[in-house]
């Protein structure tokens, strides 16, 4: 029997959260988190967690595992569990607003502040704008996020200003922006990111790159804002 | 119960996928008030899903391309059931809704000229079929789907759609004349209930896999909009028609894209025998989906298949190099390592056919009308009410949908509704508001869960649903375990009446969310059920070992399914397109 831990906080009910346990048989199965939280439903209908594409591109189950941020649907037990144990919590750093349920609003007005959508003030042609493979290429890495948060909530520099820094998640979309060949809009872009907070925060400490289920890598992105910043300020 | 609140819009679009948030992108720019109300936030959303691509013949890869031979392919692999006067529209403004995507920021990949790439795909053909594959299938790597979906939804961001994100419709509001005038819905944060008024109410909501024990689909394709159209007692369209992706991972279900065969990878058998070039000897591991899926199983039944039970295939990718596969397919190994702990670039896959789209759906006309037939079996416009994307049964899809040929319809038909609305809405829309007892009828399912005081579990009840579909209702049927499925259905209805919801909390309640899935499910169910026992012949997906073959005579036509009576009757397909002969039917081989 696995021994699951798990936080619960129902504000209807609950003064305040606590860790409720949970015998779960895995029937010696390398399963994936979410399965597991799947069982632990079945048990107890009333634990709250997001959940749609169980493969790891929707984005929706981001949630603390065994003290890392990963995703559920792609998390095998195999990968996390030491001594039998399976602990889950919330995302770090956002509001609860149950069980493992947290309130992403911060994390999307981030998201938006950076103008995610291509801009381009000259008028499209009758076909599709051409861009070459290697104008192309330059986006991998940056346009498959899937705004699961793990990023975000696993830095010091967001828990700390989540009003003010961007955050990896949003400024890797700042960048996959200023990235696009076909994007005209880089000068504005830089203006609003140029503040000692939206961008500068980052002190480089690598969190967001070491927990991405997709296997992105925010701190290089943002690298790149700075050298674009700087560029301009000369 | 206190007084319920209200909010009101010119449009209401059930549903945040990719249809939905097309629609939604029309008419925001229209300036007209317009909400996107979807169960999750829209970028977690099945279109996110999408692997392969989008078909559209934009002629990039061959610039002699043409709209009128994918139109013959998709009406070729619809088994003759598609409307041919959609077929042409999806396949001539496909064009302009692709570019439109690219205009917008979708990362495409690219040739070296700098145009879309396109990729083999299957039931593709140039000339039409005379002229060998075609590759027509536009792709941003295996991740089409993700980049489409988010494309949109920063696009809806830049023109300020309202977004009421995890918010879940209950059910369709009907005025005393039977206009739709809006919906109950619920907001999943904080379990208030809101009676939404709109002009135009859109059903975007996708498609509802999850009848199925194992599926490519994500949890949340449940089926709402479908459940609650049936419950107000709209009628289905080709509901018998599921199409079983051939390639789903075994044991997982998890989708492998069919840009995995366009690319030039192959199935196997436990021979290692490439088996599609004795079904298929021209188009072989291309062929419709449907043709590939039941030649898998052929190949199970006959014993060549592979594992200690012999219930599955293999995908064979390694001949392709990890640079083709690093290039074009870098979410199938990820997917494939994650999985089925398979490394493609060294060992093939293994691969089921697995329930993977809807062709059915409910009816309507090019620009996502909602069609109900009246006494004289004549089309009759439902007011108020529109549906696009897998919730809709336009159809371009007929008996079996080809590859890529979803995507393009989620744009295609998201933009049309779009636009009618639009135009409906500039000419002035009135209906009759909803009496307090037209409110009532829709909150009568959520009080009845919420008043249940003892019953069965929702979890236990939809595995066991779940079951009865995959075990009568899969690639192969019989008369005889689609009567016993059917009455297992007919049982189920009664347990779920009264099924118990234990948690009746209001902060972000999920249980009540799956209860009130459970009954859309059974709805979809229900309707595939007997639409597939009353559908006495084979044709694409619907495949039959009673009657094994294609029934013009009696057959060449929609199935309408009416929940009411819960009869199936029958729908003239259209064979008159604008702009092109009409394309007649023919023996359909690859």
């Amino acid at each position: 029997m696995l021994q699951v831990s798990i936080y619960r906080y129902n504000p209807e009910t609950d003064s305040a959260p606590y860790m409720q346990e949970f015998q779960v048989d895995t029937q010696g199965r390398d399963l994936m988190v979410l399965n597991v939280l799947e069982l632990i439903k079945q048990q107890d209908s009333s634990m709250a967690y997001r959940r749609s594409c169980r493969e790891g591109v929707c984005g929706s189950d981001g949630m603390n595992i065994n003290g890392t941020n990963g995703l559920a649907c792609v998390t095998p037990l195999s990968d996390v569990v030491k001594s039998n144990k399976l602990v889950l919590r919330p995302l770090p750093g956002l509001p609860v607003v149950r069980d493992l349920v947290v309130d992403m609003g911060i994390f999307y007005k981030q998201y938006e502040r950076i103008q995610p959508y291509l801009q381009n003030d000259t008028t499209p042609p009758a076909i599709e704008r051409l861009q070459s493979p290697e104008e192309r290429d330059k986006l991998d890495g940056l346009y498959e996020c899937i705004l699961c948060a793990c990023c975000s909530t696993a830095c010091p520099s967001f828990w700390w200003n989540p009003d003010k820094f961007v955050g990896p998640a949003g400024l890797l979309q700042a960048y996959r922006f200023l990235a696009d060949s076909r994007d005209t809009a880089a000068r504005e872009r830089l203006a609003e990111l140029e503040d000692p907070f939206s961008v500068f925060r980052c002190r480089g400490i690598m969190n967001c790159v070491a927990v991405c289920p997709k296997g992105l890598n925010p701190t290089r992105a943002i690298g790149k804002i700075r050298e674009l910043l700087l560029e301009n300020a000369t | 119960m206190s007084t319920m609140r209200n909010l009101s819009f010119d449009a209401i679009i059930i549903g945040g996928g990719g249809s939905g948030l097309r629609a939604a992108l029309e008419l925001a720019k229209s300036g007209k008030k317009t909400a996107v109300l979807s169960k999750v936030f829209p970028t977690r959303s099945h279109t996110v899903s999408a692997q392969g691509g989008i078909t559209c013949a934009i002629a990039s890869a061959d610039p002699n391309d043409d709209w009128r031979w994918h139109m013959y392919d998709t009406v070729k692999g619809s088994d003759y059931i598609a409307d041919q006067d959609a077929a042409e529209y999806m396949c001539t403004e496909g064009p302009k809704a692709v570019f439109e995507l690219e205009h917008m920021g979708l990362p495409f990949s690219r040739f070296d000229n700098g145009r879309i790439y396109q990729r083999p795909f299957g039931g593709q053909s140039k000339n039409f079929g005379e002229g060998g594959q075609a590759a027509r299938t536009c792709a941003a790597a295996d991740r089409t789907g993700h980049a489409l979906l988010h494309t949109l939804y920063q696009n809806n961001l830049k023109n300020n759609t309202v977004f009421l994100n995890e918010w879940y419709a209950i059910d369709l509001v009907k005025n005393a004349q039977g206009d739709v005038v809006g919906c109950i819905a619920l907001c999943i944060e904080t379990g208030e209930i809101v009676h939404v008024k709109s002009k135009a109410t859109v059903l975007a909501t996708g498609g509802a896999g999850r009848i199925f024990a194992s599926t490519t689909n994500a949890l949340i394709n449940t089926g709402d909009g479908i459940g609650m159209a049936l419950r107000a007692g709209f009628p289905m369209q080709d509901m018998e028609m599921w199409q079983f992706h051939p390639t789903g991972i075994y044991g997982a279900g998890t989708l492998v894209t069919e840009g995995c065969r366009g690319e030039g990878g192959y199935l196997i058998n436990k021979d290692g025998e490439r088996f599609m070039e004795r079904y298929a000897p021209n188009a072989k591991d291309l062929a419709g989906r449907d043709v590939v899926a039941r030649s898998m199983v052929m190949e199970m039944l006959e014993g060549r298949g592979c594992g200690e039970n012999g219930d599955h295939v293999m995908l064979k990718l390694d001949h392709l190099g990890e640079e083709v596969l690093q290039k074009r397919l870098p979410g199938i190994v990820e997917l494939s390592k994650t999985f089925a702990h398979v490394d493609p670039a060294k060992e093939p896959i293994p691969v089921v056919p697995t329930c993977h789209y809807m062709m059915g759906g409910i009816p309507t006309n090019v620009h996502g009308q909602a069609i109900m037939q009246d006494g004289d079996g004549n089309d009759q416009i439902v007011n108020g009410l529109f549906a696009c994307g897998e919730a809709a049964c336009v159809s371009v899809h007929g008996a079996n949908r080809l590859g890529g040929n979803s995507l393009l319809d989620l744009v295609v038909f998201g933009r049309a509704a779009g636009m009618f609305i639009e135009g409906a809405l500039n000419e002035g829309i009135d209906y009759l508001a909803a009496s307090q007892s037209d409110i009532d009828a829709s909150m009568a399912r959520l009080n009845r869960w919420n008043e249940s005081s003892g019953g069965e579990a929702v979890a236990e009840l939809k595995a066991e649903l779940q079951d009865v579909m995959q075990n009568d209702f899969g690639v192969f049927r019989k008369e005889e375990n689609m009567q016993n499925g059917v009455r297992k259905l007919s049982d189920l209805r009664e347990r779920i009446a009264n099924a118990h919801l234990s948690d009746k909390s209001n902060t972000f309640n999920t249980a009540r969310v799956e209860a009130l899935e459970l009954d859309n499910l059974l709805e979809v169910a229900e309707a595939t059920a007997i639409s597939a026992l009353e559908r006495k012949e084979s044709r694409g997906a619907h495949s039959r070992y009673d009657y094994p073959d294609r029934d013009d005579v009696n057959w060449l036509k929609h199935s309408i399914y009416f929940p009411v009576e819960k009869r199936l009757g029958k729908r003239d397909v259209n064979f008159t397109p604008k702009t092109v002969d009409t394309f007649e039917p023919k023996v359909r081989t690859y």
